[in-house]
């Protein structure tokens, strides 16, 4: 791996600087580095962030080969600037066994276009009754330390206080995907003036906050850490911030689509905008970012859901939920985010790197960018504007909410372990 | 009037009172000897339902074949859907075969609104009920209903239900009928009350152009009409209400409530009934109770939807538009 020199970059949007990589690490930080034997990259003013990570993606490998794989799934990370990306555990079989996990964990470390770090179950089959082996896959070749059985709540209250216990013992973490199961039977879209107008079951706000409320309660009183899952509402922000408050061991993750998105935009009726969490409301997305912005919230992650073309191209209730994120989420972090003031990239590099890594315990990732540390990098074209368009996506999936329209900021290069996987907006 | 039939929301106040005034056209055909139009000769119209419902898509076949369309029937049961064909492989299949017209049934809202927008089909799109969210030809039939009976028959034409009172009682929140008719009812300039458990109204009811109450007794004396609404078995057992008994006592309309409704009051069903439980026998016995004369108005509704999102060959007999011509 020879020497790659940056020449130029606003590193976390400061002042330009270059930056010399060497044999997987950054060598230096400084002005005027020299070129010599280096292949150079001119930034010219674009922002260099540290690689990204990402603590909820859906890989769909093994079982949905048809929606993505261990492959598309990470060019599409690399695309989108992630040099990790945790996957998560819903495959078919489920990841809740050491054999599965490993699976996915060489998968990724053998296609090197981004770490995949798998997420193991909390409970057998993601049944919510039986805890997986969740210390054999912690001590397996993949060394799981987030169990989550998103997709579905662990809504037993009694498996949720064993599994926020169990994990303790190795430094694990439970992400929890705060949904009710009783008041979401049926749910469709967020409850309220448009669910009623639309005769759409509803998924009231009360769901994922009377959740949420609980296991902050439940860490509190076992001593463990939690991490909540997509929170979607405003409720859930204050339940959070009063958790943090009285130092509960919380953290909680915001996914892109529910900073811009609403459930005005289910009156379309397409499919496109199903997703679970559901879209809330304006109200919601404005207390998000704030909570975003002042570390109630404390990353940014993009439950990245690709589903065939023929889960979405028909009636809303017989839809698929999820939306594709990993190649837009940083330009709806820096329209939403960025652009109105919220946030600067120093923010941004720890809301979408420093902070996923720390939870998930992705050593190598989330670093600074100076001397001495991994060559994991992002370089960003925040000046770029362009309307998204899913027929240039790496992902296997097109099922974008954002087909069209118009977002800013483009991920030119991605260095994993500084070899380049992306190079002028190109998978290497 | 739009090309397709979607959502009572979608309609004017003027197409809406067109509608009206051509179904009350077509009413007179059926009052003739020979009840057939030629206006849809050559014309192809689908009926694809995929919920059972008996009533409206005889109706529905009813006004197809008196402007003398061509039928298909299609109903899921024992189709193709059944094994797993898509909404838009079976509307497609259905175009390629020449339809000019889908006359939609679903259990899933907003699959008409698909089927019109999705760019799937070209065939023009009526919503004959999807899911809880509309089924416009229902408050069309409904508001006809209402204008025959509260302004009158001759002088109903042209003229809209400003004014009129309504109440709408019983399990609004999964109720396309309740949708519809709030939507079309405050079109057309009547008051609209829903009345109904807390329990069955829908969280987001206050953006509803409409006032709610919980107290059915307190509604009655202003009310021009009061429409029931079934209240289905699977609700039964869903803890929106305690017992049947119980909601007959606070929701049902008996003989000494409708004493209570002014004396041109009328009481209005979709159907069908649940007698004993939403009404009485007495109740649905009495010439107060429109619930015939509903089924009846709903082929002249719907000979004036088809007639009028169609175009038909030749004019309606005597319509009002080739009158003003």
């Amino acid at each position: 791996m020879g020497k790659i020199l940056i020449r130029g970059a606003k590193v976390l949007g400061g002042e330009r600087q270059d930056v010399l990589i060497d044999g997987g690490t950054i060598e230096e930080v400084g002005d005027g580095l020299p070129a010599e034997g280096a292949e150079v990259v001119e930034a010219a003013g674009r922002v260099l962030l540290p690689g990204l990570v990402d603590l909820h993606t859906h890989l769909r490998e093994p079982g949905r080969e048809d929606s993505e794989t261990v492959l598309t799934g990470t060019r599409a990370a690399a695309s989108g600037g992630y040099t990790a990306v945790f996957a998560m555990a819903n495959t078919f079989p489920v990841a809740d066994t050491a054999g599965v996990v490993e699976q996915v964990y060489r998968l990724g470390r053998e296609h090197g276009y981004c770490d995949v770090q798998p997420v193991g179950a909390v409970t057998v089959g993601l049944e919510g009754r039986k805890l997986a082996e969740l210390g054999a896959m912690h001590e397996s070749a993949a060394g799981v330390t987030v169990f989550s059985d998103d997709g579905k709540c662990v809504d037993d209250a009694v498996i949720m206080r064993r599994a926020l216990e169990y994990v303790k013992a190795f430094g694990g973490v439970v992400a929890q995907h705060a949904q009710e199961p009783r008041l979401t039977e049926g749910a469709q879209m967020n409850e309220g003036v448009v669910s009623a107008e639309l005769g759409l079951g509803g998924w009231p706000a009360v769901a994922e906050e009377s959740i949420i409320a609980r296991d902050v309660l439940l860490a509190e009183h076992v001593g463990s850490r939690v991490h909540i899952c997509h929170l979607s509402t405003a409720g859930s922000v204050e339940i959070v911030r009063w958790a943090k408050s009285r130092g509960i061991d919380v953290t909680a993750e915001v996914t892109p689509h529910h900073l811009l998105l609403t459930d005005e935009l289910v009156r379309s009726y397409d499919p496109v905008y199903k997703v679970n969490p559901p879209l809330r409301t304006e109200r919601d997305v404005l207390a998000l970012r704030e909570a975003l912005a002042d570390g109630t919230i404390d990353i940014v992650a993009t439950d990245h859901a690709p589903h065939p073309h023929e889960d979405k191209d028909c009636e809303w209730a017989a839809a698929a939920m999820g939306m594709v994120g990993l190649e837009t989420a940083l330009s709806v972090v820096q329209q939403t985010m960025v652009e109105t003031g919220l946030l600067d990239w120093a923010g941004v590099a720890d809301r979408m790197s420093h902070k996923p890594a720390e939870i998930g315990r992705a050593h190598g990732h989330g670093r600074p960018v100076s001397a001495g540390e991994p060559a994991n990098l992002t370089l960003v074209d925040t000046a770029y504007r362009g309307e998204v368009d899913p027929a240039g996506f790496a992902s296997r999936s097109r099922n974008t909410p954002y087909e069209g329209r118009e977002l800013p900021g483009r991920v030119t290069h991605t260095w994993l372990r500084g070899r380049a996987t992306l190079v002028d907006g190109k998978l290497a | 009037m739009q090309r397709h039939l979607i959502s009572a929301a979608d309609l004017t106040r003027d197409d809406a009172v067109l509608i009206l005034d051509t179904a009350e056209e077509m009413a007179r055909v059926a009052d003739r000897p020979i009840k057939k139009l030629p206006t849809l000769r050559g014309r192809t119209v689908v009926n694809l339902f995929f919920e059972d419902s008996t009533r409206t898509r005889i109706s529905f076949e009813a006004a197809e074949k008196r402007l003398s369309a061509d039928v298909i029937n299609f109903t899921a049961k024992g189709s193709s859907v059944s094994k797993g064909e898509s909404l838009k492989d079976t509307a497609q299949t259905l175009e390629a075969m020449g339809v000019d017209a889908v006359v939609i049934r679903h259990g899933a809202s907003g699959a008409p609104y698909r089927l019109a927008t999705s760019g799937w089909i070209d065939a023009a799109v009526i919503n004959a009920g999807d899911g809880t969210h509309q089924h416009p030809t229902q408050a069309l039939l409904d508001a006809f209903t209402m204008r025959r009976r509260l302004v009158g028959r001759d002088a109903g034409l042209g003229r809209d239900l400003s004014g009129r009172r309504v109440t709408l009682v019983g399990d609004i929140l999964h109720s396309r009928v309740a949708r519809s008719n709030v939507d079309l009812l405050h079109t057309l300039g009547a008051e609209v009350t829903l009345v109904a458990p807390p329990t069955l109204v829908p969280v987001g009811v206050g953006a509803w152009p409409c006032e709610v109450s919980y107290d059915l007794d307190r509604t009655l004396s202003k009310s021009d009409a009061v429409m029931l609404l079934r209240v289905q078995r699977e609700r039964m057992n869903a803890a929106f209400f305690p017992t049947e008994r119980e909601y007959s006592r606070r929701y049902g309309l008996d003989g000494d409530r409708m004493a209570k409704m002014p004396e041109h009051a009328i009481v209005m069903h979709p159907g069908p009934m649940v007698r004993g439980m939403e009404i009485t026998a007495e109740v649905a016995d009495s010439d107060r109770c429109t619930v015939v004369e509903q089924v009846a108005n709903g082929v002249s509704i719907r000979m004036a939807v088809l007639y009028l999102l169609l175009g038909g060959n030749e004019p309606a007999v005597t319509h009002p538009r080739t009158e003003e011509k």
